[in-house]
């Protein structure tokens, strides 16, 4: 519910680590989310996207430094104006309806309010013929537009996305990337992850580039994609970052911090 | 091998007979058993589901305490329940040995670790899969139970027909706190102890065949359900 | 709220609904308990004698069959209104200790040591039961016990006493003791051919002999002698005094007696009814 209330961001991670198993999986992240925008996080496998998302979403606590939520306060909680749709969505044994229903009565809204936002929702999402089908036995696209359409109905101010179409055809992936794009549309700010360069091309307003727990770079969509300063950026961009993998992450430890020039690219072993 | 023959043509001669002392003790054997399994239901799948869920200081003790109680020898139970029930016992005054209530507690107390064990084995699977999810909508742990109960249901009627599998296959508790007594707690198993004891084995044996054939029943009929069920649901 | 969660509560409160209705149906019946002897209700008496009595009476009579030792210690709990039960000094103990009001003889039969026909410690006709189990000692054949502390078992104890065999000290080799009731023990001498202790009653009416025969019966120290207590409402003031009295009063009557003679097991009388009674 987007209530006409005082907006809860910015949103901003202040030397935020954490640790797993001894090791440092993100480490000493700092930025800031303004209003607005659709962000894509971009990194290889193990860059630290998907913590990223769940130390702002709320679901792992970091190991040091700190989320904050600049415009709650005041009795706002942050947790109920967010959602989040997973890469792997988990869709309860129940009907298409119910799933949506049941995230709105988490939300303590009563039964005769939720019934029509339960129906708009599906209907934005396309899945109102489905309404009845048990959300199980949908297609992993179908299931995927289900959780769009679960958090849509909450009208959250801030919608994280965990590579949402990794698992997905390039039809189903197209109508999920609309779906989000309405949803920006309707207002929320969109903070996504994904592998795919097109897709991160066609969403983003801006691009942060992770590598190894370290933000490396942050820039508009149009810069990034037409030159990165990051070499690491660079070389991921072109699809070649594996040739850049080893002795390389200490020397660009600080988003744009300048990389050594003309050092020759690893060979794998 | 002609106590075979003769406990088959027992067992088919009872119930094509139409017996009404089998029909006595097979109704009463299904009433207590039914009822004590629901009742460790309603207990046992809460309880389950919040030691798989909650996180608290003995909780591991606890799990393990659940799992050893599956195993707990019924004559132990039917011991206990009778100190309990006994005139001379802190709940004599009830005046509850020797009747279906006395039997019903005593399964309760067989049956409520075996279905509370597996529960929480299964929605402790299902909270792996579910957490996130979950905590990213707003429930935590104790608004998810009965959301994870609900969706493990298709799982947990195994566990519920393992709790009747064991109320109506043991004899030692019912044995102990109903006593056996005609037309008021003789149930299958008692009765099949009874026989035996007279030497009638394949009288015996036919109770045993009627037994295993409702026993079949039941859970061929929840097989049937959870089947068609799972198949619409996914 | 969800569908499911509401509906649980509902569900949980119908089924303590149900279990307490299945209790309560029950309840107002008139009704005694009844803690007796395995080998009575083996026998099938009870199947003959208490419809006659119910019918008069209108009381129910539910007994509880077990070994004499447990059935004395239910009735010391208060768990049963009468006992009825074969072991005549423990019976006497037990109203000696003022657990029961007074103690009547009812009925006797006789126990016989039966065996395997091939009789491997030629006991065989004998009539004196001290000596038979002094052969069979000797010849270290199988024999079955009770080993319960019912009044079977006590009665075999006695008799191993008198043979002046330490037969419960060899426990586990040629001496078995099942643990168990008078049934069991059978079908445990009849599957491993050893010799065994029991009622008459409960040897007619058994149905998986074997090879096992009677071979030693007329001693006098067989006797089996059965007797009935109220048990006290001093000790225990719920015990159903009243109906438990009317039962004691109708088996001891000549209607009573007359119903037991009457019992038999395949052609043969199973009790002998042997009540002293005033002016009969």
């Amino acid at each position: 519910m987007m209530a006409p209330s005082p907006s809860i961001l910015p949103l901003e991670l202040r030397d935020v680590s954490f640790e797993a198993g001894g090791k440092r999986l993100v480490k000493d992240f700092s930025c800031t989310f303004a209003g607005g925008k659709r962000s894509i996080v971009l990194g290889p496998n193990g860059a630290g996207k998907s913590l990223l998302l769940r130390l702002c979403h709320g679901l792992i606590r970091p190991s040091a430094g700190e989320v904050i939520w600049h415009g709650a306060g005041g009795g706002i909680d942050p947790a109920s104006r967010q959602a989040m749709v997973f890469q792997r969505p988990v869709m309860l044994r129940r009907s298409v309806a119910a799933n949506v229903d049941y995230a709105l009565s988490l939300r303590g809204l009563d039964r005769s309010r939720r019934t029509a936002l339960v129906d708009e929702a599906l209907a934005r999402a396309g899945l109102s013929r489905l309404a009845a089908s048990p959300a199980r036995v949908l297609s992993v696209g179908e299931q995927q537009k289900l959780a769009l359409a679960r958090v849509w109905a909450l009208k959250p101010e801030v919608l994280f996305l965990d590579e949402p179409t990794a698992s997905l055809d390039p039809s189903a992936t197209h109508g999920v990337e609309e779906i989000i794009a309405a949803i920006h549309a309707a207002g929320t700010r969109i903070i996504m992850t994904t592998h795919d360069l097109g897709q991160a091309r066609r969403l983003a307003d801006e691009v942060l580039f992770l590598h190894r727990g370290r933000l490396l770079e942050r820039a508009t969509a149009e810069a990034f994609f037409a030159q990165p300063k990051n070499d690491l950026a660079q070389a991921f961009i072109r699809g070649e970052l594996l040739w850049w993998r080893r002795g390389r992450d200490n020397l660009a430890a600080r988003p744009g911090a300048p990389s050594e020039e003309g050092d020759p690219p690893c060979t794998v072993h | 091998m002609t106590d075979f023959g003769a406990a088959f043509a027992a067992a088919f001669a009872m119930v094509a007979g139409f017996d009404p002392d089998l029909a006595e003790i097979v109704g009463l054997s299904l009433q207590v058993s039914l009822l004590a399994v629901g009742l460790a239901t309603v207990i046992g799948l809460p309880v389950g589901a919040a030691v798989a869920l909650f996180r608290f200081p003995g909780r591991t003790a606890l799990v393990v305490a659940l799992n050893a109680l599956m195993g707990l020898p019924p004559v132990v139970v039917g011991l206990i329940v009778y100190l309990l029930l006994s005139r001379a016992g802190p709940f004599g005054v009830l005046g509850l040995l020797f009747t279906p209530t006395a039997m019903i507690i005593a399964q309760v107390l067989l049956v409520t670790p075996i279905i509370a064990a597996l529960t929480r084995q299964v929605v402790e699977d299902l909270w792996v899969e579910y957490e996130d999810q979950m905590r990213s909508l707003g429930a935590g742990p104790a608004r998810a139970l009965t959301a994870l109960l609900w969706d493990g249901r298709f799982t947990l009627i195994t566990a519920v027909l393992a709790g009747f599998g064991r109320a109506s296959a043991e004899v030692g508790a019912v044995m102990i706190v109903g006593g056996n007594i005609d037309h008021v707690t003789r149930v299958m198993t008692t009765a099949i102890a009874l026989e035996v004891s007279k030497g009638d084995l394949a009288l015996a044996l036919g109770l045993g065949i009627v037994l295993m054939t409702l026993s079949l029943a039941v859970n061929a009929a929840a097989f049937l359900v959870k089947e068609t069920a799972q198949r619409h649901y996914g | 709220m969800h569908r499911s969660l509401s509906r649980f509560p509902a569900v949980a409160l119908m089924i303590v609904v149900l279990a307490l209705v299945v209790t309560q149906a029950r309840a107002g019946e008139r009704f005694i308990t009844v803690t007796s002897t395995t080998s009575t209700q083996n026998s099938g008496l009870y199947g003959h004698l208490l419809p006659i009595f119910t019918g008069v009476t209108g009381i129910e009579v539910r007994v509880v069959a077990v070994g004499t030792g447990q059935a004395i210690r239910l009735a010391r709990q208060g768990d049963a209104d009468v006992l009825f039960v074969h072991h005549k000094a423990s019976e006497e103990k037990f109203v000696a200790e003022g657990f029961g009001v007074a103690r009547f003889d009812v009925m006797y039969n006789d126990f016989v040591i039966v065996g395997p026909k091939a009789d491997p410690a030629k006991v065989r006709g004998m009539t004196d039961a001290a000596k038979a189990l002094v052969k069979i000692a000797a010849a270290k054949a199988a024999f079955a016990s009770r080993g319960d502390n019912s009044g079977t078992n006590k009665k075999e104890l006695e008799l191993w006493k008198t043979a002046g065999v330490d037969a419960r000290g060899v426990s586990g080799s040629w001496y078995r003791e099942t643990g168990s009731g008078m049934g069991a023990t059978l079908n445990t001498a009849s599957a491993m051919n050893a010799y065994a202790l029991t009622d008459r009653a409960t040897w007619i009416k058994f149905a998986n002999k074997g090879d096992l025969a009677v071979m030693v019966e007329g001693d006098d120290r067989l006797y089996n002698q059965y007797g009935i207590i109220l048990v006290s409402p001093a000790k225990h003031p719920h015990v159903k005094a009243k109906d438990g009295q009317a039962f004691i009063d109708w088996i001891l009557s000549e209607d009573g007696q007359e119903a037991i003679a009457a019992y038999h097991i395949s052609g043969e009388q199973a009790f002998f009814p042997n009540a002293a009674r005033a002016g009969y």
